[in-house]
C-alpha cells in the first residue's frame, strides 16, 4: 500500500528515490574513512621528518601508495555525499541546486583525479 | 475564494522556537566540521601534487605549510577531523539503535567534544615533539 497522496505521485515529489543508497553509502565510507584515517595519522605522526626524499619515497611504497589511493577515493566520495546533503537542505531554488551541485561534483572528481595521478606518479617512478 | 496552492500555509520546523542545547551545537559542528573538512581536502591534495611536481614544488608547499597562520589552520582541520571522526562513531553506534537515551546521549557528546580536542592537542604534541618547529 502506498501512503503517498495523488497529487504527490503526478508531480513526482515525495521521495528522494534512491535515498537509502545514499544513506548506506555514507555509512560505508564513514567506516572505511575511521579505519583509513587512523592509518593516515599514525603514519604521519611516524615519520622521521616531512622532507622531499622521506615523503617521496613513502608515498612510493607499495603498500603506501594503495592505502592513500584508497584514502583519497574514500575520501572524495564520502566529502560529495555529505556536501549534497548540505546543498540539498540549503540551496532551495531548483536550478541554482543543480548548478551547485554539478560545479561540486566537477570539483569533487577533479581533486580525486589530480590526487591519483600525483600518488601513481611518484608510486611508478616517472616524476620527480 | 484563495486557492490552496497559493495559500501561505504555516512552515515547519520553526527554528526559532528551538532553545539553544547541545545535541542540536554537536549536531551542527558535526556538519560544520564535515563541510570544512571538505575544503581541508585540497590542501591534502596539494600536499600531494607538491610532492610528485618535484623537489622545488615540495619545498614551496613546506614554506606554506609551516607558515604561522596556515599552521593555525591545519590546527583547527584537525580538530574538525578528529571531532567528525568521533562523532561519526557516535552516529553509527545510534545508527545501531544503541545509545540514544538522553543520559546516555549527552555522556557521549561530552566524550566526543572532550576527545576531539584530547586528540588534537596530543596530535600536535607528538608531531611537533618528533618533528621540532620544522614539520610540515
Amino acid at each position: 500500500m502506498s501512503l503517498r497522496s495523488p497529487i504527490s505521485r503526478v508531480t513526482g515529489l515525495g521521495t528522494a528515490k534512491d535515498g537509502a543508497g545514499h544513506w548506506w553509502s555514507q555509512r560505508v565510507t564513514s567506516v572505511a574513512l575511521l579505519l583509513l584515517g587512523m592509518w593516515f595519522v599514525t603514519s604521519l605522526l611516524r615519520m622521521p621528518d616531512f622532507s622531499y626524499g622521506f615523503v617521496t619515497a613513502w608515498i612510493a611504497m607499495p603498500l603506501n601508495a594503495v592505502l592513500l589511493l584508497l584514502l583519497i577515493g574514500t575520501l572524495v566520495y564520502h566529502s560529495q555525499l555529505g556536501v549534497q546533503v548540505v546543498v540539498e537542505d540549503y540551496v532551495h531554488h531548483h536550478g541554482l541546486k543543480i548548478a551547485t551541485m554539478l560545479l561540486l561534483t566537477f570539483a569533487h572528481v577533479t581533486v580525486a583525479a589530480l590526487a591519483i595521478f600525483a600518488v601513481l606518479r611518484l608510486a611508478f617512478g616517472g616524476g620527480a | 475564494m484563495e486557492s490552496t496552492s497559493t495559500r501561505r500555509r504555516p512552515l515547519s520546523p520553526h527554528l526559532g522556537v528551538y532553545r539553544w542545547q547541545y545535541s542540536m551545537a554537536l549536531s551542527i559542528l558535526h556538519r560544520v566540521t564535515g563541510s570544512a573538512l571538505s575544503v581541508g581536502l585540497l590542501l591534502f591534495v596539494y600536499w600531494l601534487v607538491a610532492a610528485a611536481s618535484g623537489a622545488d614544488a615540495y619545498e614551496t608547499a613546506r614554506t606554506f605549510f609551516v607558515h604561522p597562520l596556515v599552521r593555525l589552520l591545519l590546527i583547527g582541520f584537525s580538530f574538525a577531523f578528529f571531532y567528525h571522526l568521533l562523532n561519526g562513531v557516535r552516529h553509527l553506534t545510534w545508527d545501531t539503535g544503541h545509545g540514544l537515551e538522553r543520559q546516555q546521549a549527552r555522556l557521549s557528546g561530552w566524550i566526543v567534544f572532550l576527545g576531539a580536542i584530547a586528540c588534537t592537542a596530543l596530535f600536535w604534541f607528538l608531531l611537533l615533539r618528533s618533528h621540532g618547529g620544522g614539520a610540515a
